[in-house]
């Protein structure tokens, strides 16, 4: 097959030619960061989170009337204790918060008492003795927190706690080495906090972006609070009970005090809705980008049926003479197919560099990641093979013109 | 004429279904998207309260200092130690504090189970800073501020709910365990973004259910139920080690009538600074900021960078079906060069043919207009499904999106169609009549 004769036909339709490198261009340029948003958001929201998801719900428990603190912690304990009496439900813990919340408590952790930059940040779980068996988590050092070691303590309190658990990732984050275990740090305090266990993976409480640099990383301070936003009581029911537990625990608490509020509406959750909720954002966007990369390529694929059938159209007559002058079937369809390579090329080369382009903006705009190459290598071979697939009904239709055509005029 | 070539232009249209029916729907996708994420993008980029927005600022003080600030920004709220000295010092024609509260009401007396109630804790101030309208009464009096009194303005929702609907101005209501008196009703008002309180970041939120004085919500040790950030020791014994703390959590707002008063305010923050440093609890030369509403929603980036991708990957899709478009219109055109020569050569001039083609093309827009209308509508049903529930309620398929979309549509098609209709007029009639 000879390229320049294929060239020098080009420069009689120019524009034509132009459009479609540009919209192939264009087409690259849009389809690849679409690809990778749509990585980056559904590798987000498949992260995991490290507990029981299958069996945890989540009760927002707050109060009606505004008692003593004294008496508003026995009621939480005797909730509690309420709660993992029933029969579909394998353990409960109060807690200011939980993962995927949105919201969320978090503290600077530093290293020495005299620092003012902070060493890092971590999420802030707090929770009885039971909280780690509740949310599933896996200790992988140390000890749990004993019963007399859970303190008490009011609304805008906040006193350091001499025991604390934390995870991995923050663990590491504090001592590499992996000597946290036994070592201690200070959380917004001039009191040492010091590692008594490590648990393997705890989701934040937050999964925006400015947490992706503290990801996983939390501690869990042996601590029951009358939290003005309400208290958390985290229930994880037995394998299978999910529904029961959900059913029966609102009417326990119920039962133990009238004078609470369990919103209908978002009052319990469960984790699935939890879950759902977290993401909802990240799931939207992957399926607005992946509907607009499918639209768009289709449109792409239109286009270039459509102008190459009406080139098909416009040359007839020169198809049958080099048909009449011996030209095979096959000849004629690889033209077309060569002559639509060549404008591909052509417009990925350009679509590459706008890829890239728009990623670069879109990192300093949206505090998005660098573009892999593997989704501009991804976005190539598909605009390749669909200019070759669009390409391909035209150019049958070009190699079935008779050679008899070049004798007739239109 | 014009009448005519819209008719040919119709029948055109029907000459190469295919090639019709492809520019239709590309104009009519991308115009679809295009609108949908406009929508959105609209509804959360507005501006809530547009003939005030720049006579309401929110000022802003450095109280965590140089190493501590939001890389040299001051914090997004007030301590409350900062925030009752501006009271304290009244430089605005109007000026409120306000913070999130969340409460518990009886709707059916004593004996019924308890529901939550949210709201603000705000200065009398409040009401006619932000003309928040009134169905009945009115907001309170800067007396009663003072006077820590035990009063309520309710949403004409939450007066519904608990009064039915009746003037309930006068009557008491029991909020926490504590009677408040009714003194005013506000009709419906949630301005979106909820601009005075973007720092809890509940922008798009439902309205909220009532107002009470701030100095009466300190008093009843109602804390915050919005953001509460803190810098450096948080060792808190007790709740008023907490309020003493540079714990930044209170949203103060002041009226200024001029850029003159503006000025004159910022230079009064400058000297609240500076006095602060004298007196030794700062630490650093006078840091601070007085944004007006624009400014702040800019600052605090309330619309959501998901709002602003989708919009941009929408707008570069409807730029891809134009080009496409323009390849499809140029087709169709040059297909009916032998047309165009004999018009030509029977005296047409090129002007008719501009004309000509250019009404052909917007029959072609008028019709991706009609569909892509239809498409976002669709679209409008499924918009739940892409953005969160409480930005996706505020997207809504009105007149003047209508109107856009249509608009958008034709004008974009017949701009499309300028080259291939240059193309068309610049046909040699000569060349043509020979080759035929």
């Amino acid at each position: 097959m000879q390229i320049k004769p294929i060239l020098s036909a080009m420069r009689h339709h120019k524009a034509g030619v132009m459009l479609i490198a540009l919209q192939i261009a264009l087409t690259l340029a849009i389809v690849c960061n679409a690809l990778f948003i749509i990585q980056q958001r559904l590798a987000h929201l498949s992260e995991p989170t490290g507990i029981d998801e299958a069996n945890v719900f989540v009760i927002s428990n707050q109060w009606a009337n505004q008692s003593s603190e004294q008496q508003t912690d026995v009621q939480i304990q005797a909730d509690m204790a309420a709660l993992r009496r029933l029969p579909s439900v394998r353990d409960a813990s109060p807690s200011d918060s939980y993962p995927l919340r949105g919201d969320g408590w978090d503290d600077y952790i530093m290293l020495t008492p005299e620092q003012t930059e902070k060493t890092t940040d971590a999420d802030v779980y707090l929770g009885d003795e039971h909280l780690l068996d509740t949310l599933g988590v896996k200790l992988i050092a140390g000890r749990n927190f004993r019963a007399d070691e859970v303190q008490r303590i009011g609304s805008r309190q906040n006193v350091a706690s001499p025991v604390v658990i934390v995870t991995k990732a923050l663990a590491d984050r504090l001592y590499p080495d992996g000597s946290a275990l036994g070592k201690s740090f200070y959380e917004m305090s001039k009191t040492p906090s010091t590692i008594i266990g490590i648990v393997d993976l705890l989701q934040n409480q937050s999964v925006g972006t400015w947490k992706s640099a503290y990801a996983y990383q939390s501690v869990i301070r042996p601590l029951r609070q009358d939290n003005s936003d309400g208290t958390f009581y985290i229930v994880r029911a037995k394998p299978g009970q999910l529904t029961a537990a959900m059913r029966e625990v609102p009417k326990a608490l119920y039962a133990q005090n009238r004078m609470r509020i369990i919103d209908p509406k978002d009052g319990e959750l469960s984790f699935a809705e939890v879950r759902k909720q977290a993401y909802e954002t990240d799931r939207g966007m992957a399926i607005l980008m992946g509907i607009i990369s499918v639209v768009l390529l289709a449109i792409t694929a239109a286009g270039i049926i459509g102008l190459t059938s009406f080139w098909v159209g416009q040359r007839r007559r020169q198809i049958g003479v080099r048909r009449a002058l011996g030209a095979t079937r096959g000849d004629i369809l690889s033209y077309f197919l060569t002559e639509n390579l060549l404008i591909s090329v052509g417009g990925v080369l350009v679509g590459i560099v706008l890829a890239i382009g728009i990623n670069l903006w879109m990192v300093t705009q949206f505090e998005m990641a660098r573009l892999s190459l593997i989704y501009v290598l991804i976005g190539v071979v598909v605009l390749l093979l669909l200019g070759q697939g669009a390409v391909l009904a035209p150019a049958r239709r070009a190699s079935n013109v008779p050679p008899v055509e070049a004798t007739r005029s239109v | 004429m014009l009448a005519y070539y819209f008719e040919l232009g119709l029948r055109s249209l029907r000459r190469n279904p295919m090639l019709t029916a492809l520019m239709v729907m590309a104009i009519g996708f991308g115009v679809a998207a295009s609108m949908i994420t406009f929508s959105v993008f609209r509804a959360v980029s507005g501006n809530p309260i547009p003939d005030k927005s720049s006579q309401l600022f929110t000022p802003q003080i450095d109280n965590w200092g140089p190493q501590q600030n939001l890389k040299g920004e001051p914090p997004d709220a007030l301590s409350y130690t900062d925030a009752m000295a501006l009271m304290r010092a009244h430089q605005a024609s109007r000026q409120t504090l306000l913070y999130a509260v969340h409460v518990s009401v009886m709707p059916g007396g004593s004996r019924s189970l308890p529901v939550g109630a949210n709201g603000y804790a705000v200065y009398g101030d409040f009401f006619p800073m932000f003309e928040v309208p009134f169905r009945y009464g009115s907001g309170w009096s800067t007396a009663d501020d003072d006077g820590r009194a035990a009063v309520v303005v309710l949403s004409e929702a939450f007066n519904q709910k608990m009064f039915g609907n009746t003037d309930s101005v006068g009557r008491e209501i029991t909020l926490n365990g504590h009677d408040y008196r009714v003194v005013g009703v506000a009709r419906h008002w949630n301005p979106q973004p909820r601009f005075f309180a973007a720092f809890d970041g509940h922008d798009f939120d439902e309205p909220s259910d009532f107002y009470v004085p701030f100095t009466r919500a300190l008093d009843m040790q109602i804390d915050t139920w919005g953001r509460n950030s803190c810098r450096g020791n948080v060792d808190f014994s007790t709740r008023d080690a907490w309020l003493r703390s540079n714990c930044v959590w209170v949203m103060p707002w002041v009226e200024l009538d001029s850029a003159a008063d503006a000025a004159r305010y910022r230079q009064f923050l400058e000297s609240y600074a500076a006095d602060q440093q004298r007196a030794g609890r700062f630490g650093w030369a006078p840091n601070v900021r007085l944004r007006n509403v624009v400014q702040w929603l800019e600052y605090q980036k309330v619309v959501p960078p998901e709002t602003r991708i989708s919009l941009l990957v929408a707008l570069g899709f409807f730029v891809i079906c134009l080009v496409n478009t323009i390849g499809l219109l140029l087709a169709k055109f040059m297909r009916r060069a032998g047309e165009i020569g004999v018009r030509r050569a029977l005296g047409a001039a090129r002007s008719e043919i501009y004309k000509q083609f250019l009404v052909e093309a917007a029959t072609v827009g008028l019709a991706g207009g009609v569909l892509g209308l239809a498409l976002t509508a669709l679209g409008m049903l499924g918009v739940g499904l892409l953005f969160q529930p409480q930005i996706a309620r505020l997207a809504h398929l009105d007149v003047s999106l209508m109107a856009m979309t249509l608009l958008t549509a034709i004008v974009a098609t017949v701009l499309a169609a300028f080259y291939p209709a240059w193309r068309a007029a610049h046909v040699q009639p000569a060349w043509q009549l020979k080759s035929n």
